[in-house]
């Protein structure tokens, strides 16, 4: 499985560290309890696309958001997170 | 019925040309109506089965496999069995599945090779050493055998081992003599025969699509073999727990990884025992065929694909040439992943869920194989008596919202590092 990282180009997935679902936000800080349950433990856990969050431990340490098919490991976009758009390397957007 | 398998019926059957066997099983059509209904024919939900109908005496019960039965983990794993656990919540369960281990296939009339040849967790440092004597120690308290072994003692029993490797030096071990392996196939055929006999239908190529509830309860499954009807549903389908009970409108602290599995070419008798190394993620045993069984870590992303990559192969490969420098000759001749439930805690639940009649075992990380007796055991216990055994009683669904988790290697909510 190869991650196109924006900055540094397709590369070996031992060069990320993996952290999980990517779409999961942090209750407000007078959330209930139940909210930073769901936030901390529960997943959707899709088989499918999954958005989720990678770290390029071995590159340019950036935190990149994929999107993957977790029944074919496909990979479908690749961004930094907090980048205004989508865009690829080659300026595409997914 | 099935007749018992004896080495009488084995020597008549050698000289009348063997034409006298019968299929160990019936393969079922699923009838109209249960009064248990088991989501998931591998080992948990076989061994489900069976115990409800033997123990408690709930023989109208239905095995639902969406594809054949043993196809899923229970044929996937390494086939390692022990109850080295450092933890209250884990320690009484882990051992009682030992114990059923040791009369299984006594019980069953199935020889299932059960391999009591040891368990050996090599230790590199003195930290390693201090956790090994806590986790031995509070092992025998609880009535598990463990014995610490010097560098002398590991090295009669793994005289190839790298014991003076520059980085990870070889400094003792902490043995479990009673763990060992198991011919993991021959558990899944073993409560699928031992189930059959006492009345429970194991029906293959049944998946299930969906629940029909009534006020909050279960009345039933809707399966690709059409609607059956049931007050009580036992999910024992790890690796897809979540997408099961996304059916049932509920979600779970599971996340569903990738573990690799590696067999390498026969050879003569190496490695006398199950043998982990302390430095990396790597275990080896040597098949009674002469293989060597190995793995080591999960992938660590989120996969349903049953595949895995090869930077996992990799490094599950240097761990065994660090540990075993001798293996470097020897050659890979199969390699296969299976799906896992990692939970937030890396333990498993045994439990209810928020739906009445829907009942959870899930969440076995990568550690099902061994539990595969006891998790049979506890679950049907809560599914005949609505009430958890005692050896499975800190199993329970709402363990993470009390913050009773169990955390044996104190990883935190991060369901790829347990």
């Amino acid at each position: 499985m190869r991650i196109d990282c924006p900055y540094c180009g397709p590369r070996g997935n031992e060069e990320f560290s993996y952290y999980g679902d990517a779409t999961r936000t942090r209750p407000a800080a007078d959330a209930d309890e139940s909210a930073f349950v769901d936030y901390v433990y529960l997943r959707d856990n899709p088989a499918g696309s999954h958005r989720e969050l990678w770290f390029h431990a071995a590159g340019c340490h950036r935190w990149l958001e994929v999107e993957r098919d977790t029944r074919t490991h496909l990979i479908t976009g690749v961004h930094e997170v907090g980048a205004k758009h989508d865009a690829n390397r080659d300026g595409t957007t997914r | 019925m099935t007749r018992r398998y004896s080495i009488v019926r084995l020597l008549r059957e050698s000289v009348r040309g063997n034409r006298g066997w019968e299929p160990a099983w019936r393969d079922a059509e699923p009838r109209r109506s249960y009064d248990v209904v088991v989501v998931g024919g591998g080992g948990h939900g076989l061994a489900t089965a069976y115990y409800l109908a033997k123990v408690h005496g709930v023989r109208n019960v239905a095995v639902l496999e969406k594809g054949w039965i043993g196809s899923g983990n229970v044929g996937r794993n390494t086939t390692i069995i022990r109850s080295n656990y450092l933890l209250p919540g884990n320690v009484p369960f882990y051992e009682w599945s030992m114990k059923l281990w040791e009369g299984l296939e006594q019980d069953l009339n199935y020889n299932a090779m059960v391999s009591q040849r040891g368990v050996l967790n090599l230790l590199h440092s003195d930290a390693q050493r201090d956790a090994a004597v806590r986790r031995g120690n509070a092992m025998r308290l609880a009535g598990i055998d463990s014995e610490l072994l010097d560098v002398a003692a590991v090295r009669r029993l793994l005289p190839m081992a790298d014991f003076d490797n520059a980085r990870f030096p070889i400094r003792g071990g902490l043995l479990q003599p009673r763990g060992g392996t198991v011919r993991h196939d021959a558990v899944a055929w073993g409560y699928a025969r031992g189930a059959d006999q006492l009345g429970v239908d194991i029906v293959q190529n049944c998946e299930v699509v969906g629940f029909r509830q009534e006020g909050g309860a279960i009345t039933g499954v809707e399966t690709t073999r059409g609607f059956i009807g049931t007050r009580r549903v036992g999910l024992a389908c790890a690796g897809n727990s979540s997408r099961v009970v996304a059916m049932a409108g509920l979600r779970l602290p599971i996340e569903s990884h990738v573990l690799q599995a590696f067999v390498s070419e026969g050879l003569k008798p190496l490695i006398p025992c199950v043998v982990t190394f302390g430095a990396g993620h790597f275990y080896v045993s040597q098949s009674d065929k002469g293989g060597l069984v190995f793995g080591g870590d999960i992938d660590g992303y989120n996969s349903y694909a049953q595949r895995g990559n090869l930077p996992t192969v990799e490094d599950v490969c240097e761990g065994g040439i660090a540990l075993l420098p001798s293996l470097g000759r020897v050659r890979m001749l199969r390699s296969w992943g299976g799906i896992m439930d990692m939970s937030m805690d890396g333990s498993p639940i045994i439990d209810r869920t928020a739906v009445t009649g829907l009942y959870l075992n899930a969440g076995w990380c990568y550690g099902g194989f061994k539990a595969t007796p006891a998790s049979g055991w506890c679950f049907a216990h809560l599914l005949a008596t609505d009430s958890s055994h005692e050896v499975s009683a800190a199993y329970r669904l709402d363990r993470f919202a009390a913050g009773r988790v169990i955390d044996e290697k104190g990883q935190g909510a991060h369901p790829n590092r347990h």
